[in-house]
């Protein structure tokens, strides 16, 4: 039965995710609750468990800086917590400037800029691996972590817990950038924090899978994706979604009519995949 | 010319010398960026904050020292404040630091960048021993330098008597009064800025800034010979030789030289 509920549970999942996170690091500062603490460069989770921002530190790393036990540890968890639930599950299910980027392609759809564009891209979506290189060069010339300096990502984070003075500007530039300028493109193109998470999923265990015998070939599934690239075998061949940069949003699951689209562990789906 | 299309290697050639020629104008830009946007000396950081150089790549602008300051004192830089964004700060005009014996804001912090060694004597935590930044005072605008009396800073410094001391002297223009005028010791003063937050004037006649800037340094040249600890800095000291031109000849050839004689002549 086709319900609303089951073509957007995913997306309603993730903006109670996104959204509830928001408040429990809204409500840490404000009311001292202590299920999660700090903002997403680094937490501490029910005041044990350490959790920061694997990229971060790998700049301060880079910055030359010494670090502590315990931001080594955050970064481990935070590295095996995405290692399991898919690298880039950070960007759609954590990130705030999703909310921004999601909304702009939504709105970009609406008033049909995609038409005016046309289908051709004037960047490549390699362009954040660039960034990412970039971000540590500069970390280790300048001694300081470039990303974490101009990071709209924490940047508006940060200022949801602690107070935004101008950061709304940052969002309104991203809004603005992804709204007229280039699809999907901060996230999809420029961001460098979804650059690492991408080379970090490529290892990640649960994965997208294409059931090829249910597909009937209507696309919703690349029209919906924000990373379409990654969806090359849809009415092509069974295969699990193995690019990193896949951010498991799930929606091409639920706009399948067709059940060809579903969650699956990795191992799992690739010893299917040789077994055929 | 005859058009051609691009063999793949040059194809790849190109692409990367555009990736290369992108980076380096992005990269120009944004170290541009990073390096005004670090500049800032009047920051003044939580107790037990590294050197300022180290702060900004060992701060991670988690905000847990901000969640954990009960008085609500540390803030983090948001953009437009015009200090080093993300990276905790407070101004002790609004609302100084009130030195918790336990120092909720140092053990918190995950990447050392507040270092609890700093702010421990004796395997004690002791705020005391913090060094934020150093008290300065105005004196065209201190009333006690007016000869109006004034202790405003000296009753609010939690370290009464040691970092902030009254000095008396005679008021030469009334003849029968005194000045006390409030004199900051270097070494004891934390930089709370419980004084700044107390001053009377209109704008603070004190004030903390921070010690890079506040202070000067003497430098190699000169030791106090009659400090023992300061004649310590002798023990390492080594002769620097430096030659120049002039100096091969004896002072005494340049002096009574050629010099003289152009003058009689």
């Amino acid at each position: 039965m086709k319900t609303l509920w089951n073509s957007y549970r995913y997306l309603i999942l993730r903006r109670v995710t996104q959204i509830g996170l928001l408040i429990l690091y809204f409500g840490a500062n404000a009311w001292g609750w202590t299920l999660i603490k700090g903002n997403l460069s680094s937490s501490l989770i029910l005041g044990i468990v350490p959790m920061s921002d694997p990229y971060a530190v790998l700049q301060m790393v880079a910055a030359g800086a010494t670090l502590a036990t315990d931001i080594l540890i955050g970064a481990l968890v935070a590295t095996l917590f995405y290692f399991l639930i898919g690298g880039r599950a950070f960007c759609s299910w954590v990130c705030p400037i999703n909310l921004v980027t999601d909304f702009a392609a939504f709105v970009r759809e609406l008033i049909g800029m995609n038409k005016l564009t046309g289908v051709k891209q004037p960047a490549s979506r390699k362009l954040r691996y660039w960034v990412l290189v970039l971000s540590l060069v500069i970390s280790a010339i300048m001694g300081v972590t470039a990303f974490e300096f101009i990071s709209p990502i924490s940047m508006v984070h940060r200022g949801i817990v602690f107070g935004i003075g101008f950061g709304w500007a940052a969002v309104l530039i991203i809004f603005l950038f992804d709204l007229f300028v280039l699809k999907h493109g901060w996230c999809g193109h420029i961001c460098p924090l979804g650059g690492f998470y991408s080379l970090l999923g490529k290892f990640s265990l649960i994965r997208v899978t294409h059931l090829e015998e249910n597909c009937t070939l209507c696309m919703k599934c690349k029209v919906v994706c924000p990373e379409n690239q990654v969806l090359h075998m849809i009415g092509k061949e069974s295969l699990p979604v193995l690019s990193g940069e896949c951010t498991n949003c799930a929606r091409c699951i639920e706009v399948c009519d067709d059940d060809a689209l579903e969650f699956s562990i990795k191992s799992m789906a690739q010893k299917k995949e040789m077994g055929e | 010319m005859k058009k051609q299309a691009l063999t793949d290697r040059r194809k790849f050639i190109l692409n990367m010398a555009r990736g290369v020629g992108l980076a380096t104008i992005g990269g120009f830009v944004w170290s541009a960026f990073i390096d005004e946007a670090t500049a800032s000396q009047l920051t003044l950081r939580p107790p037990g904050a590294i050197k300022e150089e180290d702060f900004l790549k060992t701060c991670i602008k988690c905000g847990l020292c901000v969640e954990a300051c009960p008085y609500d004192t540390l803030m983090l830089a948001s953009p437009g404040e015009n200090k080093p964004l993300g990276t905790p700060f407070f101004v002790p005009r609004e609302t100084p630091c009130y030195m918790c014996p336990d120092i909720p804001c140092v053990p918190v912090c995950p990447t050392g960048a507040l270092d609890e060694s700093s702010v421990t004597t004796k395997e004690v935590l002791d705020i005391n021993s913090a060094d934020m930044g150093l008290a300065v005072i105005d004196h065209d605008s201190c009333i006690a330098f007016w000869g109006i009396q004034c202790d405003a800073c000296y009753r609010a410094c939690p370290i009464l008597g040691e970092a902030i001391s009254i000095e008396y002297q005679k008021n030469e223009r009334t003849g029968k009064h005194a000045f006390m005028k409030p004199v900051v010791h270097a070494d004891a003063c934390t930089g709370c800025g419980m004084c700044e937050h107390a001053c009377v004037t209109e704008k603070a006649a004190i004030q903390i800034l921070p010690r890079a800037l506040a202070q000067g340094k003497a430098g190699d040249y000169y030791i106090k010979g009659w400090d023992k600890e300061d004649e310590k800095r002798l023990v390492n000291a080594h002769e620097i030789k430096s030659t120049t031109e002039i100096s091969k000849q004896k002072p005494t050839d340049k002096l009574n030289g050629d010099l003289l004689e152009d003058l009689y002549e």
